[in-house]
């Protein structure tokens, strides 16, 4: 049986935690909720969300999505923490890298460049880099003492983790060369100066996209060029924020075939990377209070009183008993599938929640148990001396 | 025999949030569409290998291999659709460029392609459903199917991901890449695709479909039905759920009934029991104000039972004979 995850402590020491894992696991609640506790504990805390539902961004104040860390209120101030939340706008965010990295004119032409807005608004993986972008703003800040980041509902939650070694790769490679070729030559003879390589890939490029959409496209890299620094060193920048001791993983799954399969693939990338894992948060996890009562008993109780005729509510009640037994034993099962492959890494659960959250209540109620289990209902306490830095 | 409800859909794309269970939805549509001796091709996108895992087969190659047999005699074939293979397979296709590809590779183009451009990707793994979907009678030489199922992103994506054509059509103005883009958009817009929506009776995942219903509409894709995974039987009488679910169960009662039972009516076990009892109830509830959520979206829409034991393939032919029956197929 693998160690407990020691979330409080946890709370209490990083500067950084990443929620990571499938969609629909619960990862923005969590995430949410180790905030609250967070500030309650005593830190000075922003979360930043990707894509919150509805209810559990104006649990948290956040009516619109502005980009902006707001101050979340009614957040008990009594051990002298605070919450942020900010909710990710992508394009807002890479029009702010624009506007910082380039001069008034140039930012102008690369707002209006056709492949910048396409770029910027409605193509998938913009959301990964822009998230790895705001992390590292945030950070800059210096404001927080520590951000809690939900990833984006990517295809995989490896998008999260590559975006900006991928972005590196690719300003480091020779395609951002080849791209800017036609454009620096302002069609004085390309073809002669460059290699066959650069042949091959214009021409390839000029058939499939068209001329007038590779000048377009040229043009838009060309006026990017004077960012590629400031773009690269990001996103080194961002990728060893995550490698620092600082910061911390969270893995987020439901006991779930799927979710617990990207999880235990998450936790290996995560391992042969050297990021620092915390452990793995198993949400939605179903216990029952009356495990004394079998579910072969509970059934056969059940069907004499169905042949008696007698409270066909309590034979209702056995059966649902069950059902709840069946389900509380499937879910151990496959929680303990994941601890007998990965045996390190710490866990806790999080027991089934009758329904959404909608308040900060809830919000606190989910924190108390990442903390202290299902069951415990110990008050927060606040935190001790924090680690400098 | 129920009349189909989408009989002119040739393509069927199924989303769902994840976890809702999209992929063996996705698998029992191929199984129905198949039934009566069809041959139907069923693909995904997102290198998950999920088909493969459903139909217990090793995981897919890129390329078309049966994985099942309908009742009636039809095929479902597979194919997990892999951005790199598709965007070599179409340059050898339509521009006859199958040569540069390993010149593109070395220079890193198409890492580029398939990796950092955003919505290069999607494009890619879009035209290759295209491409399935539209195979001509002696044409390229691949097999000919009568339906086409995707396994599509999840909903949050999916009206970005169908749609992401429109997008490179108003970058490309004209050109190869702008015809391919334009003939994508017309299969995704007309009547010969069909988009279903799966979801379970909780409120983000109907929430996310409701949105996806509206983000659907508005990029013109032409939604096709809701199908509600993993539907639960109320166990306790229809009287009893409001006051379960409000915590006043009838404990006494309770108590009276374990003990006619022979089970020992301890109060600890009582008062367990009704709290599972309203935890229920309060699910049943909150189950039926989803459902009218979803009904006032007006779709059509198809309902599967919670299965307690993993999905195996005849839970799979057992899901797809109930979608028939239901009339999406």
């Amino acid at each position: 049986m693998s160690a407990r995850l020691d979330v409080d402590r946890l709370l209490d020491q990083s500067s950084i935690i990443v929620c990571c894992g499938a969609g629909g696991v619960g990862k923005t609640t969590t995430s949410a909720a180790l905030a609250l506790r967070a500030a309650e504990r005593g830190r000075t805390e922003c979360v930043l969300t990707i894509d919150p539902a509805r209810p559990l961004a104006q649990a948290m104040g956040q009516t619109e999505l502005d980009n902006t860390p707001r101050t979340v209120a009614d957040v008990d101030p009594a051990a002298g923490g605070s919450l942020d939340a900010m909710m990710l706008d992508m394009k807002r965010t890479f029009d702010e890298i624009v506007l910082a990295h380039a001069d008034p004119q140039r930012a102008e032409q690369i707002l209006a460049n056709p492949f910048y807005v396409s770029l910027s608004s409605s193509f998938a993986g913009t959301q990964e880099y822009m998230a790895m972008e705001k992390l590292g703003q945030l950070r800059e800040l210096g404001t927080w003492d520590l951000i809690v980041v939900d990833t984006p509902p990517s295809r995989s939650a490896l998008d999260f983790l590559d975006a900006p070694q991928r972005l590196g790769r690719f300003l480091d490679g020779r395609m951002i060369r080849m791209l800017l070729a036609p454009a620096k030559a302002g069609g004085r003879g390309v073809m002669k100066v460059f290699s066959v390589g650069i042949n091959v890939f214009t021409s390839v490029l000029t058939r499939v996209l068209g001329a007038q959409a590779l000048k377009d496209l040229s043009l838009f890299v060309a006026s990017l060029e004077t960012m590629f620094g400031g773009f690269r060193e990001r996103a080194d920048h961002t990728y060893r924020l995550l490698k620092e001791d600082g910061t911390a993983f969270v893995v987020i799954a439901v006991p779930e075939r799927d979710a617990l399969r990207e999880a235990a693939y998450f936790v290996d990338r995560l391992a042969s990377e050297r990021m620092p894992l915390a452990g793995l948060v198993l949400n939605r996890v179903h216990t029952s209070a009356a495990s004394g009562l079998s579910v072969e008993r509970s059934l056969a109780a059940a069907e004499s009183l169905d042949k008696s005729g007698d409270s066909p509510l309590t034979a209702a009640v056995l059966r649902i008993h069950a059902e709840r037994l069946a389900t509380a034993a499937r879910d151990r099962r496959m929680a303990e599938r994941f601890t007998a492959s990965h045996p390190d890494v710490p866990v806790v659960q999080v027991a089934a929640q009758a329904s959404d959250v909608h308040d900060l209540a809830g919000l606190r109620r989910i924190g108390g148990e990442l903390a202290n289990g299902p069951e415990a209902t110990a008050p927060v306490r606040p935190a001790g001396k924090r680690r400098a830095g | 025999m129920v009349v189909s409800d989408f009989p002119s859909a040739k393509l069927h794309v199924v989303t769902g949030k994840g976890g809702t269970g999209k992929t063996t939805v996705a698998g029992a549509l191929a199984l129905a569409l198949a039934a009566g001796g069809r041959q139907v091709l069923l693909m995904e996108v997102e290198g998950r290998q999920g088909i493969a895992q459903l139909f217990d087969t090793p995981p897919l190659p890129y390329e078309e291999r049966m994985v099942a047999t309908a009742r009636g005699g039809g095929e479902v074939y597979a194919l997990a659709v892999d951005p790199e293979a598709a965007l070599l397979e179409y340059l050898a296709m339509f521009y006859n460029l199958r040569r540069a590809g390993s010149a593109l590779k070395r220079i890193g183009a198409i890492d580029f392609a398939t990796t950092i451009a955003p919505g290069m990707r999607d494009v890619l793994l879009t035209g290759k459903v295209m491409e399935a979907a539209t195979r001509e009678r002696r044409g390229g030489g691949g097999r000919l199917y009568d339906k086409v199922v995707l396994d599509a992103p999840p909903t949050g994506r999916i009206a970005r991901f169908l749609n992401v054509n429109a997008e490179v059509a108003g970058l490309a103005r004209m050109g190869p890449v702008r015809q391919q883009a334009d003939s994508v958009m017309n299969l995704l817009r007309s009547r010969k695709t069909a988009v279903h929506l799966v979801t379970v009776l909780e409120e983000m995942p109907v929430q996310e479909t409701a949105d996806g219903v509206g983000e659907l509409t508005k990029a013109g894709l032409p939604v096709g039905g809701v199908v509600v995974n993993m539907v639960r039987e109320p166990l306790l009488p229809a009287a009893s759920l409001a006051a379960a679910a409000a915590g006043g169960l009838d404990q006494a009662e309770l108590a009276r009934g374990l003990t006619g039972a022979g089970v020992e009516a301890e109060p600890a076990l009582v008062a367990a029991l009704a709290g599972e009892a309203s935890d229920h109830a309060g699910r049943v509830l909150l189950e039926e104000r989803e459902r009218e959520e979803l009904a006032e979206l007006g779709r059509p829409t198809y309902e599967l039972p919670m299965l307690s034991e993993a999905i195996d393939l005849s839970c799979l032919y057992d899901l797809a004979t109930m979608l028939d029956d239901q009339g999406l197929v």
